[in-house]
């Protein structure tokens, strides 16, 4: 790849591509994933972990979704030191925000300014874009619709319904495009949303950071011992369709399939 | 209580700073409350930053160096502060005096303004280390009843706010009574 038009940033090459912006994608692609879900009236941002090591203290490691204000919160996928300093920024501009025309931002209102910086890093000399996509989620004052809005390096942002970043977004996506439905009520919007990760993430509850955002509250992390919970169930129920299959097509065995829909039914609830 | 100067009874000298310090501030009209926002602004800020709330002492010397640097600057802020807060650790309860020298200290009882004539000889005889609520909010009726009785000036009732552990709330504050002369 000498071809010389990734030098420097602000230059394109002859087929109007700027790489360096494409490469910024690509180390998005291998951040953690990321998830975000709209439900009623709850938002909900889930997080695959990477898991500590031995002698990692995990109380005082940064987490992967951070406040921007007590109304916004932020996910992101790629490198963690670059989301840092733009989280950062962000922060800077709500308080800027408040103070200049007395109102906390709107979650469309910051967004923007998320992917205006960004933009700026794909536009100016000497520097290099930022290697993060964004998931912003939240409320603005006096309005009880959830708001999910993703930013890239390029500097695009776009609104979803639900939405996923990092490594195997596609995947997510695509089972978010498949089970995503309007209008769902809190436990069905957590539980879509820790079903999602467990497409991607293997090893369980302790790998997985799940955020909910409701309108006029702040930012409530979901304990651990619930997330577990939640995926114990899903396993619960992913068996029991595995049972129903398995009973459908091998017939004369009535008894069984009873049987297991019982054991999977209690262990469900 | 009838007077030549009347103030307005719908205004809110004070600013929640984090869910448990309330700075109340008094001084030149536009200066007072541009302090208390910028100041309510950096607070907030570090919150959001460090994912924990800045504990009373550490906001008012953080104020104190705001007012120290304001002071030595072009156009300093003229604005006097009294700063209340729980310390979320230690759940110990803090008081802070403020003026817009920078002077910084802290108190068991406060006051600013013409009314500290009055209010801090009461206080003096009547505050004690360990009082309670119920005892706090007698010794502040004694002070508004001696303001009412000798100000002169109706201030139109008193807005009164109590911080403790659980927060910061707004209690039913009742002025409208005639207070006669002791």
């Amino acid at each position: 790849m000498a071809s010389g038009y990734d030098r420097a940033l602000s230059v394109f090459s002859p087929d109007g591509h700027v790489f360096q912006v494409e490469y910024a994608l690509e180390a998005v692609k291998r951040g953690t994933c990321a998830v975000g879900v709209k439900g009623k009236d709850i938002v909900v941002l889930g997080c695959e972990k990477r898991s500590a090591m031995k002698l990692q203290d995990t109380r005082i490691t940064p987490s992967k979704i951070g406040l921007v204000d007590t109304h916004v919160c932020l996910a992101f996928a790629g490198l963690n030191a670059d989301a840092r300093i733009l989280v950062d920024k962000a922060r800077v501009e709500a308080q800027s925000h408040r103070l200049t025309v007395e109102d906390p931002v709107t979650i469309e209102y910051i967004t923007k300014y998320v992917a205006g910086v960004q933009q700026r890093y794909t536009q100016s000399g000497g520097v290099r874009p930022f290697g993060i996509s964004t998931l912003i989620v939240g409320f603005d004052k006096g309005d009880a619709t959830p708001r999910l809005y993703q930013t890239e390096p390029s500097g695009i942002y776009s609104a979803w319904k639900a939405n996923a970043i990092g490594r195997s977004s596609k995947t997510v996506r695509e089972f978010l495009e498949r089970n995503h439905k309007d209008d769902m009520d809190r436990e069905t919007t957590i539980k879509l949303t820790v079903k999602s990760l467990l497409e991607v993430v293997q090893t369980g509850a302790k790998n997985i950071e799940i955020a909910i955002m409701a309108a006029g509250k702040t930012i409530e992390m979901l304990p651990v011992e619930d997330i577990e919970s939640y995926v114990k169930s899903i396993e619960a129920d992913k068996q029991e369709e595995a049972a129903k299959k398995k009973t459908g097509r091998t017939p004369g065995t009535g008894t069984a399939a009873i049987l297991t829909r019982s054991d999977g039914g209690a262990s469900g609830s | 209580m009838r007077g030549a100067t009347i103030l307005k009874a719908s205004d809110d000298k004070t600013k929640q700073l984090n869910n448990h310090t309330l700075m109340a501030f008094s001084g030149e009209a536009g200066d007072t409350v541009q302090f208390a926002e910028l100041i309510q602004a950096y607070i907030q800020l570090y919150s959001m930053r460090n994912d924990t709330d800045l504990g009373p002492s550490a906001v008012a010397n953080f104020v104190r160096g705001e007012l120290a640097r304001s002071l030595r600057s072009r156009h300093p802020y003229t604005v006097n502060l009294l700063l209340g807060g729980v310390d979320p650790i230690t759940k110990q309860p803090h008081l802070y005096w403020l003026d817009y020298l920078a002077s910084l200290a802290p108190l068991p009882y406060a006051a600013h303004g013409y009314a500290q004539y009055y209010c801090l000889s009461i206080l003096d005889k009547h505050h004690h280390p360990d009082i309670d609520l119920e005892k706090g909010k007698k010794i502040l009726r004694m002070c508004t009843d001696e303001l009412q009785r000798r100000l002169p000036i109706d201030f139109k009732g008193m807005l009164v706010k109590i911080i403790d552990k659980d927060g910061i709330r707004e209690m039913e504050f009742d002025c409208s009574k005639q207070v006669l002369s002791a």
